[in-house]
């Protein structure tokens, strides 16, 4: 038994190695790592994406001067719109990172137990949020499809062409349909950061028994604050006040 | 009290299963629930039947043999608490009780109620143990532990390896039972030789048979030892500094 654990270094190596992150990417653990990591670079997203749309209730001119910087980010030392797209791709490998994870996460407990209860499982701790992971997920991600399509490429806007960034969401948040999926959007994304920021500590390792439960206190603080605040935007412009 | 019982036969490994219905009468409230299957199956061979096969040993709450899902909670409704010290008192006359046994790809079926868990044992022979020399007995307090670290040790090491953590995991993860088993060797003096390559290959075990921790917590509700899920984020970080040790020694 002893000799067994010892083969794991030394002699029985393979004389090349993948990559650190790449070997760690390999265990269903590192894997978690991973979900944990680019979750907290959403985290930082989306609290700021919703921080700079208050800009929405200041004013039209604002709120476009807002949108007209976040291109001119570090100009002109570095190019025009450089900063942005830097930003912009860094989120959608985080994404891609994010969901392939999950996905293969999630075709391992699939494996884990094909051959599922037959009777009606009586859930003690998992709390609905842990349970619907993959659905709120899943959500999310068609909701950030649509709403790239919405206001990044304009592509679904109903406002008309050249019509300034105000104008899209105000066009846009008018539709009640489309203002519904946005609250639904919303609340899926409040479900999805009310058990992964929590669950962030458990992958990353951070545990420390006198601070573990404010882990839970800053999930539905984060949570909140995130989705409190993108939800008010539609309802805003729904009750006439942002126009 | 009587009672009504829906239990998982299965004649083998491969053979189909299916729920059978009994019933349970004259059961005293003091009984545990082994001796209620007992008295069961006591009726079942008096009329020429297949008894029911289930897990037991010591029916003490300490050996981890016995294991059933009872109402969709492994080990049924009370807390920290075995199949074996579950009491019938836990119940209400005319209850009508659903038993299945654990059921992860980790764990197949051998017989109606009983699983084989050779695998927890495929996980603790990849680690979980530290190599001494087996000659007499050390003396006592030879290596000084602080309280604190001996307790947190403890808690970890209660672990009896029932297997309803991976039976009460909505993904079949053995997360809960690998982590103990980590940690009370992890964090004590003794363990310190071999933690790193203890903990990369009992991790890479595990998953070898089962599924990924999504942080629910079932685990912890379900074990009969209240064994902290807080060992889970232990395991974690070991393992990212193992896998960074390990290549740096190799």
């Amino acid at each position: 038994m002893a000799t067994k654990v010892s083969e794991r270094g030394g002699a029985s190596a393979p004389a090349k190695r993948s990559p650190f992150l790449v070997e760690l990417y390999r265990s269903a653990l590192g894997k978690k790592y991973v979900m944990a990591i680019t979750g907290i670079i959403f985290m930082g997203y989306v609290l700021a994406h919703m921080f700079g749309n208050l800009k929405l209730y200041q004013s039209a001119a604002e709120f476009n001067a807002y949108a007209e910087f976040l291109g001119t980010i570090l100009y002109p030392i570095a190019p025009d719109g450089a900063v942005l797209n830097v930003l912009r791709v860094m989120l959608l490998g985080a994404l891609i990172l994010h969901v392939t994870a999950a996905f293969q996460l999630t075709q391992m407990n699939r494996n884990a137990r094909p051959d599922s209860y037959r009777s009606k499982r009586d859930f003690v701790a998992a709390d609905f949020a842990a349970r619907t992971m993959r659905w709120t997920g899943v959500i999310v991600l068609l909701f950030i499809g649509y709403h790239l399509a919405d206001f990044t490429f304009g592509w679904v806007n109903p406002a008309a062409e050249g019509a300034t960034l105000y104008e899209k969401v105000i066009a846009s948040f008018s539709n009640p349909a489309i203002a519904g999926f946005y609250l639904v959007a919303n609340l899926a994304l409040g479900l999805h950061l009310y058990h992964g920021v929590w669950s962030l500590f458990q992958s990353m390792g951070w545990n420390n028994r006198r601070f573990n439960h404010w882990r839970r206190y800053l999930a539905v603080a984060f949570t909140v604050v995130v989705v409190g605040g993108n939800l008010s935007f539609p309802i805003a412009v729904q009750v006439g006040l942002i126009s | 009290m009587n009672l009504t019982l829906r239990v998982w036969r299965q004649a083998g490994p491969d053979a189909p299963g299916r729920f059978e219905t009994y019933q349970a009468t004259d059961i005293s409230e003091h009984s545990s629930f082994l001796e209620m299957l007992d008295n069961v199956n006591e009726g079942l061979i008096e009329v020429g039947e297949e008894p029911i096969e289930f897990m037991h040993d010591c029916r003490e709450g300490i050996c981890g043999t016995c294991g059933i899902m009872i109402n969709g909670q492994a080990h049924g409704p009370a807390q920290s608490t075995a199949t074996c010290q579950l009491h019938m008192r836990s119940f209400s006359d005319g209850d009508e009780l659903v038993l299945e046994p654990w059921r992860a790809s980790g764990f197949p079926i051998i017989k109606d109620l009983v699983v084989d868990r050779a695998a927890f044992d495929r996980i603790i022979e990849e680690g979980g143990y530290i190599t001494v020399d087996t000659a007499s007995a050390p003396d006592a307090n030879l290596i000084p532990i602080p309280k604190e670290t001996a307790d947190f040790a403890m808690d970890a090491a209660a672990c009896i390896g029932c297997g309803a953590c991976v039976a009460a995991c909505p993904n079949g993860a053995a997360q809960l039972f690998t982590a103990a088993k980590i940690a009370h060797l992890n964090v004590l003096p003794q363990g310190q030789a071999e933690r790193y390559q203890r903990t990369e290959g009992m991790v890479d075990v595990m998953e070898e048979y089962f599924g990924s921790c999504t942080n629910m917590g079932e685990c912890e509700a379900a074990c009969p030892k209240g064994i902290s899920i807080d060992f889970i984020a232990t395991m974690n970080k070991d393992y990212r500094k193992a896998k960074s040790q390990n290549r740096r020694s190799s």
